[in-house]
């Protein structure tokens, strides 16, 4: 058994538990931090590595033999996702420990549990066990919002909190349902249950897939359940912000892991359950989360929004269904997560700099960095909003070849319109419209800078290495297409 | 049985999204209790409700016991989380002044 696989969840665990006991020393603390975060880059490549031998790699905890034990399921999507929540949990660790973690007490052990849940939501191959990693995630969530407290965070956190305790509910009872008619909770076992579910049994298990759907959804921010997302994303703080870039995209894993395996095209009667649902309210999510973008006023508003725009176009791409769709979505992912978050630390870059205007969008005091801070911001913009010769571009390009689709195509290509414009008269706003003097206060931290500069530098990483990951992306969807090798863990057990 | 344990189901789910949709922080968090209790219940029904103690050697027809473990993770999480809210729910309170749900001063409010 390859015991690698369950570093990524004993690394965080472990090291956010030291940092609960350690004595109060702020710069042990922050240390240990920083390199249990930065060692899950080096794990993730390794895993990636592994994975990408094409094979499942299963690790049965306890050795109980699946389906009666719990197991954890490595294949090349969550090998690939838990490399970008590694990379994005450094820089967020490194933006942090520059002066952010002193808002409020233990921001390092929460991050670590924050962490523990999204590599355990990415690795678990239980149904059951991805509610405990979800929960895990959500609690560290709640606190990282609140990190830093004030009325505007303690407003949206009751929202979040609440929708997110109703969502559990609401998961608990599709869990529950599912195992009173299939008898099973491993998603590989089911997969194959579905397929071969009797007539009285397929009501009840659509039924409760689409509760499954439900639950994902809320964490993903589609249609319905997005309010929560913009007013939240804008009052965290700026490396709590940028850490939540990924939970949208662990709702959007649970929607394509689920969607393939368990309801996809193999599932018989029920195959492809919940497409009928995710694409009319993926395609409306993009375009309200663009007409958000535009009517903005504040930059860390206008982001969210972006997190919005990209999750819908990711949830279009998943329920289009064809592996190729699901390839150009993996690649968009990896950008949209980066960029997002590298956009949220920059916000705050600039933010500093503007003293009690903020990142509010009105004209202010000139910045101290402007030359500086407008290539940055135009190098985002021009990234997030998908023009060329940046990874949004070819994301988006991608994504727009694999589904040919008019009202992808038309919706898509406008939402892009709307974001450039909205990026357009945010920057000018913030760059030209502003008085003669800096203040005296603005200062640009090094370390800060150099966070921000490593998540905005993935635009051009993704297209210098676009050939390799592409590759592995295309792997990545042809393997969760062919359901073969995941039902077959069951006869063989663990290996 | 089968049918008074589905009336209690309903009514706890009907109160707790009752009260799960009231403008106030209170209700709010009791009607997420009640909902909870509800969600325990019904867990606890998917391991079916005829069958013995689920110890092995107790009985001919032992209860299928994974649903009861799945019920004792669901309350720990459950207690864990409302204990989260309460909390928050005060804190909103003691930072926003009142204890509507938006955090808007009462004034604002529909008569």
């Amino acid at each position: 058994m390859n015991h690698l696989l369950i570093l990524p969840i004993l690394l965080p665990l472990m090291c956010g538990a030291l940092l609960l006991v350690l004595p109060s020393r702020e710069w042990l603390k922050r240390a240990l931090s920083m390199l249990a975060t930065l060692a899950l880059v080096p794990l993730a490549v390794v895993l990636l590595l592994q994975a990408g031998d094409g094979q499942l790699h299963v690790y049965a905890l306890g050795d109980w033999r699946p389906p009666f034990g719990i197991v954890l399921l490595l294949d090349r999507l969550s090998a690939l996702l838990l490399l970008v929540a590694a990379v994005l949990g450094s820089a967020v660790a490194l933006y942090a420990l520059r002066g952010d973690d002193r808002l409020g007490p233990r921001f390092h052990a929460l991050l670590q549990f924050q962490l523990l849940g999204i590599n355990g939501s990415f690795l678990t191959g239980d149904l059951f066990n991805l509610f405990v990693f979800f929960e895990i995630l959500l609690i560290a969530s709640y606190a990282l919002l609140l990190h830093g407290s004030g009325a505007e965070r303690v407003r949206a956190g009751l929202h979040y909190v609440v929708l997110n305790l109703t969502g559990s509910a609401l998961f608990l009872i599709a869990l529950g349902l599912i195992y009173g008619v299939s008898g099973t909770l491993n998603m590989a076992d089911l997969s194959a249950r579905v397929a071969t579910a009797s007539g009285d049994q397929v009501p009840l298990l659509a039924a409760a897939g689409l509760l499954l759907l439900l639950v994902f959804a809320l964490k993903a921010a589609l249609l319905p359940l997005y309010f929560w997302l913009p007013r939240a994303y804008a009052a965290a703080s700026a490396p709590v912000a940028a850490l939540f870039a990924i939970m949208t995209k662990v709702g959007i894993y649970a929607v394509l892991r689920v969607c393939t395996l368990v309801f996809g095209d193999g599932a018989g009667e029920l195959a492809n359950l919940a497409q009928a649902w995710l694409w009319p309210l993926a395609l409306a999510t993009v375009a309200l989360g663009a007409l958000g973008a535009l009517a903005a006023q504040d930059l860390r508003l206008l982001i969210a929004y972006l997190v919005l725009v990209s999750a819908g176009t990711l949830l279009a791409a998943v329920a289009a269904g064809s592996p190729e769709a699901h390839a150009a979505a993996l690649y968009y992912l990896l950008h949209s997560t980066w960029v997002a978050g590298g956009l949220f630390l920059l916000a705050d870059l600039i933010a500093r700099q503007r003293g009690s205007k903020g990142s509010a969008l009105v004209p202010g005091a000139a910045l101290e960095h402007p030359a500086l801070l407008g290539a940055l911001f135009f190098f985002g913009a021009v990234a997030v909003v998908g023009l060329p010769p940046l990874s949004g571009f070819l994301g988006k390009l991608l994504l727009l070849k694999a589904v040919p689709s008019v009202a992808l195509w038309t919706v898509l290509l406008l939402a892009g319109f709307a974001t450039l414009i909205a990026f357009s008269r945010a920057g000018s706003t913030l760059f030209w419209r502003v008085g003669l003097s800096s203040l005296d206060s603005a200062e640009l931290d090094i370390g800060r800078l150099g966070a921000t500069l490593l998540l905005l530098a993935s635009a051009v990483l993704l297209v210098v290495l676009a050939d390799p990951l592409l590759d592995y992306a295309t792997a990545a969807a042809a393997q969760l297409h062919d359901l073969g090798p995941y039902r077959a863990i069951l006869k063989e057990g663990a290996p | 049985m089968e049918a008074l344990f589905a009336l209690t189901l309903g009514l706890l789910t009907a109160s707790g999204v009752y009260l799960l949709l009231r403008a106030r922080t209170f209700p709010v968090v009791l009607g997420l209790t009640l909902l909870s209790y509800a969600v325990n219940l019904f867990l606890f029904a998917m391991g079916r409700l005829s069958g013995d103690v689920a110890v092995l050697g107790l009985s001919q027809a032992p209860a299928d016991p994974l649903p009861q473990a799945l019920v004792l993770t669901a309350i720990v999480i459950g207690f864990a989380m409302t204990a989260f809210v309460v909390v928050l729910a005060l804190r909103g309170v003691a930072d926003l002044g009142n204890d509507h749900v938006d955090g808007r001063a009462d004034e604002e409010r529909a008569p």
